[in-house]
């Protein structure tokens, strides 16, 4: 039995438990337990691992993939269209959006006639693969190193465009998601798409 | 009968078929792109190029090469005719610089534009044309124009193809549209902004390949990839009342014709199926259309979905 044992052992650290008798030394126990006492007091001299958040924050990869926003160009119109193609990409379908026509005196607040009237994300079915942020023609969602907050509601998880949209005097740095080529991709003008 | 040799394969057809048509019968690789072809419009094609070939032999009585490129939905068939289409390095660029051309002046609002997703031209560019422009210029540009309430028209997107134009003339009594002006300033329009009425005025919808003419009643109501296509049918009086119904949940989107893997459609319908019966109780359904597999408008649906009797072994014991 004990060969069938080590045949199928993967790790070879597997062991025969014995209950052979114990010595006196293992019987006064004392030994054991200034053993691992003396573990736990080295604990109190080395580096601590833990942090106090949220006093403490760590800090996050400018490529953190985060909660989303919905950028401004530099006018400070939206750039989305609502032409849902991230709604298309995620995999998780998180993304609903309703789109409507601007109007002649909305010219200031949208880039181009279309926009998203509604664009909704759900928090608890996304999976922050950065799907969206790729498909985006427009350049208009990213994904931030911020995080999404805890919530009591199930409904509070769904973010409308309140939240997404970035506002306009604290505006959302994401140049380091665009990297050289990213950047001279755009500068390129017989590649642009926006007229 | 006429013996035609297109990319190595053969076929016999009728005299009087058109290169494209046999390549048609064929199928598959060798067939064409077209976009100013319409297989139900009369007259129409020989306009945007796309389906030009190589004719390297010419006929069994003449085997001379034709000395350019052919449009083949225009250039009949002849006995012993040898056709390159994929095969020629030739047409293959040809091709490429006419999709360049054909986007000279196309926005590429892809993103805004309705028809995105069910695009002959985005196909067209696509599979044909290459990622960058050398156009360096300033885009014609011109503004939308609303043809009547039931259709809007986007001069900046059109191609001037005049299937629009062959459509009016050939389906309805009275056609109020053409092409205005010559060359490069050519435009599609009515004289002095008269509203299209008539009742198969919808079908220019159907015919456009791009996104020039599009539904105002469906305008920016939704993208066409996230709505389920399903054939349906009703009586009616003026036309076939065949059509695809574009569903959202329970929801009718919009009513077209039902196109086929060429963009096509052999049943025109009428304004009253097309713009007023927007309520599955105005139909009879016939199940799911049948989109070709590389179509956005497939994406994210599942399909062909074999249930495998391992599932339960003994079910049919049981019973």
């Amino acid at each position: 039995m004990n060969q069938d044992q080590k045949k199928i052992s993967l790790t070879n650290r597997s062991k025969v438990v014995s209950n052979k008798k114990m010595t006196l030394m293992e019987r006064f126990y004392l030994p054991a337990i200034f053993k691992g006492m003396s573990i736990t007091a080295s604990h109190f001299f080395k580096r601590e691992v833990t942090i106090q958040y949220p006093e403490v924050k760590r800090p996050f990869s400018d490529i953190y993939r985060g909660l989303h926003v919905l950028k401004l160009d530099d006018e400070g119109r939206e750039r989305c269209t609502a032409c849902g193609l991230c709604a298309l990409a995620c995999p998780a379908e998180s993304i609903t959006m309703i789109a409507a026509e601007r109007k002649e005196d909305e010219r200031n607040l949208y880039r181009e006639e279309k926009y998203a009237s509604m664009y909704e994300i759900n928090m608890l079915r996304c999976i922050f693969c950065g799907d969206c942020e790729s498909a985006c023609p427009k350049e208009a969602i990213f994904l931030t190193n911020r995080t999404v907050p805890s919530e009591y509601e199930r409904a509070d998880f769904i973010y409308g465009k309140d939240v997404l949209v970035e506002k306009k005097d604290s505006r959302i740095d994401v140049s380091k998601r665009q990297t050289p080529e990213v950047l001279a991709f755009k500068q390129d003008k017989s590649k642009s798409h926006n007229n | 009968m006429f013996k035609v040799t297109i990319d190595n394969k053969s076929i016999e057809v009728e005299p009087g078929t058109t290169i494209l048509q046999a390549a048609r019968m064929i199928g598959g690789d060798v067939v064409p792109p077209a976009m100013c072809y319409h297989s139900e419009l009369k007259d129409s094609g020989g306009k945007c190029r796309t389906c030009m070939v190589k004719v390297a032999q010419g006929s069994v009585a003449d085997p001379r090469p034709m000395p350019k490129l052919v449009a083949s939905c225009r250039t009949e068939v002849m006995d012993g005719m040898v056709v390159q289409n994929i095969t020629s390095p030739e047409v293959v660029d040809a091709r490429k610089a006419v999709v360049e051309f054909l986007l000279l002046n196309h926005p590429l609002d892809c993103p805004v534009c309705d028809q995105a997703g069910e695009c002959d031209l985005q196909n067209l560019s696509y599979e044909h044309g290459t990622n960058t422009s050398r156009f360096e210029e300033e885009k014609r540009t011109y503004e939308k124009i609303d043809i009547g309430n039931l259709i809007q028209f986007h001069p900046n997107r059109c191609i001037l193809c005049y299937r629009c134009v062959y459509a009016a003339n050939q389906l309805t009594d009275n056609r109020v549209h053409g092409i205005l002006y010559r060359g490069e300033k050519s435009e599609i329009s009515t004289f002095i902004h008269q509203a299209i009425e008539n009742d198969f005025s919808g079908n220019m919808i159907d015919v456009c390949p791009v996104g020039a003419l599009t539904d105002k009643t469906f305008r920016f109501k939704n993208r066409v990839w996230f709505l389920k296509p399903m054939d349906a049918h009703r009586e009616c009086t003026k036309c076939s009342g065949k059509a695809t119904l574009w569903y959202r949940g329970e929801e009718v989107y919009r009513v077209t014709g039902r196109k086929d893997k060429y963009g096509e459609v052999h049943d025109f319908i009428c304004n009253e199926c097309r713009f007023e019966k927007k309520n599955s109780s105005d139909w009879v359904i016939e199940g799911p259309r049948k989109i070709e597999s590389y179509s956005v408008i497939n994406q994210n649906h599942y399909k062909n979905v074999v249930i495998p009797s391992v599932i339960n072994p003994i079910k049919e014991t049981m019973e």
